[in-house]
């Protein structure tokens, strides 16, 4: 099986906190981790690799040091890793970064699955993972929890508001793999001697990779950021006193009165 | 340069017609070309089977793009088993505030199979036009069949907006439509407005984690699309027996629509708790002291009809399974009441959870933050105040339907 995984490198967006005198957002000291519900992608291809062998190809966009990111999956288990790193890329939205993933892809050769987060903690979006499978017209399954593979098909789990489907799809394809999917597991020594000393990062430019310049970075992102702002903190409410009795009592008026029972 | 059609290679086949967003390329002559609406957004690019569309050079100069052709909001309604979702009335009643300030109209798409009646309910939330798209293939959601025809849709009649809710349905179809169309796509929106000077769509909507809100806009292609949180916006008053204009749509698929199939479903059994749609919320923290504790907060979140939520504290402890956590890495929630028991109100946890209606916490420490966010704050011990909380809601009859 060959599978390919694109992880992204974030700021640890539990840790950020917001300045109380400006109201921004207090980036330094913030650690760069891989995304999380990218490494339940990795595990899920990892444990696709154990079962059934083939090799996992990382493949990321982002400045320089995101080759660390791709060094941790590698010491988890991943077999090759791209990143593809380029002024010109940067400032893109979701369409202008599916596009150079999915020419990176295409530079990379054939594939049976490529798996992805459902969404990164920074942008919150979901959309790279679908975006990518339309570029590279291949089906998609997202909120995937579980996956199997019988013979040219994947047969993946997908999560519902209110309970789940069994998709067949017929590879090569595309999955978004959720958290609750499976617990990734840690890098192994051997693992992170053979990420830091073996495994070479390939870095690409968008010329190695064939992007159109047009449809990459800035130029290529049809949305636009205009404004962002901290949202405005809550007026500041009341205390409630007195016994537990009396607490409950206003609590409970507080609820009738507000149509909540 | 641009987007160039190559006369000589082109053989007639109309494929790029049928991707083109723009309306932009005419049949001269049993050859494809292009007329002054292209954008270059590529979207045909892909379509030729024969290589007679290339992109030369840079993206034309241009004095503004030409989007008046763009007209109509349009929501894409969603129905699961026949039975309309309660996110598509409440687009419908943002979509009319958006159409109105346009002044065009409120349409609506839907898709399915033995759907047709629900039209009646778009028409009577505000919809002036249903394009009604039905074939066996539609019966229940597959990426593949609903991105062709609203595709499809989009492509022929050019609307200037486009929302869904931000569903796993919503969430799955969107972007493959925004990326076929190549157009902006802007996801889980909490505020839509347009602006008054371009007109263009303010699409508002929270990111890093929750910590900030963003405004998104789209200011060269159309349509704007956007998925839209669902429980935000508000369903507008329904008009029994108003009707609009019914548009049948064919649908005609092809084999890579069909590239999926549905081999097994499973609904009720909640493998994961539904927290993004509840209404009402008790959350346990650190403070609950242990596993056992949740049952109180069981007990509390059935009398007020509710869910069970947990800090990641709580659940990284073991105490309860992942699927109940509210907060940066687990769900954000918007319901009327939330109430906190034992949380200390970690920035994370908040970001999950303070756009709740109506916070109440309950944490025996004054100073813990989760107070200065709550509606009201309780210090007091949970152990005294849940239990006695209970107890007030059993004697008002509470929990006789839960």
């Amino acid at each position: 099986m060959r599978i390919i995984v694109p992880i992204k490198q974030v700021p640890n967006t539990n840790d950020v906190k917001i300045d109380p005198k400006t109201g921004t957002l207090i980036r330094e000291g913030v650690d760069s981790i891989v995304n999380p519900e990218d490494l339940n992608a990795i595990e899920t291809a990892l444990e696709l690799k154990d079962r059934l062998g083939g090799e996992v190809i990382a493949l990321s966009m982002g400045p320089p040091q995101a080759a660390d990111a791709l060094k941790e999956v590698v010491a988890m288990g991943a077999d090759e890793a791209y990143l593809l790193t380029d002024r010109a890329l940067a400032g893109a939205d979701t369409l202008a970064t599916a596009y150079s993933l999915s020419r990176a892809i295409m530079k990379i050769g054939d594939f049976d699955l490529i798996i992805c987060g459902r969404q990164a903690i920074d942008g919150d979006t979901a959309q790279v993972g679908p975006q990518l499978a339309e570029f590279l017209k291949v089906p998609q399954v997202t909120y995937v929890c579980k996956v199997e593979v019988e013979e040219d098909s994947v047969l993946a789990e997908r999560h519902l508001e209110d309970g789940f489907e069994t998709v067949k799809a017929k590879m090569p394809a595309l999955l978004t793999v959720m958290r609750e999917a499976n617990r990734p597991r840690y890098p192994s020594m051997s693992g992170i001697r053979r990420a830091c000393r073996e495994k070479q990062v390939h870095k690409w430019l968008a010329a190695d990779f064939d992007a159109e310049p047009w449809r990459i970075g800035f130029d290529g992102s049809p949305t636009w950021v205009k404004t962002t702002f901290t949202p405005p903190p809550k007026a500041p409410g009341k205390t409630v006193q007195g016994t537990p009795r009396d607490v409950a009592r206003d609590l409970v008026k507080t609820f009738t009165e507000k149509n909540l029972l | 340069m641009g987007v160039v059609i190559i006369a000589d290679k082109c053989t007639g086949c109309k494929l790029c017609l049928a991707s083109c967003p723009y309306a932009a390329i005419d049949m001269v002559a049993d050859v494809a070309t292009l007329n002054n609406k292209c954008t270059d957004c590529s979207a045909c690019l892909d379509s030729c089977k024969v290589g007679a569309i290339i992109f030369e050079g840079t993206r034309r100069e241009r004095e503004g793009v030409d989007l008046s052709q763009f007209r109509d909001v349009w929501v894409v309604a969603e129905q699961r088993e026949a039975n309309l979702m309660r996110v598509s009335r409440e687009l419908l009643g943002k979509g009319r505030d958006l159409a109105s300030t346009r002044g065009y109209r409120l349409c609506s798409v839907l898709m399915g199979t033995g759907v047709r009646h629900l039209a009646d309910e778009l028409f009577e939330h505000g919809a002036d036009v249903v394009y009604l798209a039905e074939a066996e293939e539609l019966s229940r959601y597959r990426t593949g069949p609903y991105s062709r025809v609203l595709s499809e849709l989009i492509i022929e009649h050019r609307p200037e907006i486009v929302i869904f809710g931000a569903t796993t349905i919503g969430r799955d179809l969107a972007p493959r439509v925004a990326n076929r169309i190549q157009t902006g796509l802007t996801a889980d929106c909490t505020k839509l407005e347009i602006d008054k000077e371009s007109g263009a769509l303010l699409q508002t909507r929270p990111a890093f984690g929750g910590n900030i809100m963003a405004t998104i806009l789209c200011p060269r292609s159309r349509p704007q699309m956007a998925t839209v949180r669902p429980g935000v916006m508000t369903v507008p008053e329904r008009e029994a027996g108003r009707r609009g204009e019914l548009i049948e749509k064919e649908v005609k698929l092809r084999r890579a629509d069909l590239s999926t199939e549905i081999v097994k479903i499973v609904k009720g059994e909640r493998r994961h708790v539904n927290l993004e749609e509840a209404r009402v919320i008790i959350a346990g923290g650190r403070g609950l002291g242990g596993p056992q504790k949740f049952a109180l907060i069981e007990e509390l979140a059935a009398l007020l009809g509710g869910e069970v939520g947990a800090s990641r504290a709580a659940v990284d402890s073991g105490w309860i399974d992942s699927s109940h956590q509210v907060g940066q890495t687990g769900k954000t929630v918007r319901p009327k009441l939330y109430i906190a028991c034992g949380i200390s109100g970690a920035i994370q946890h908040l970001a999950g959870m303070q756009s709740a209606e109506l916070i109440v916490s309950i944490n025996k420490d004054p100073d813990a933050p989760i107070h200065r966010i709550a509606d009201f704050a309780v210090a007091g011990d949970l152990n005294k105040i849940v239990p006695a909380l209970i107890e007030e809601l059993k004697s008002k009859g509470a929990g006789a339907t839960a």
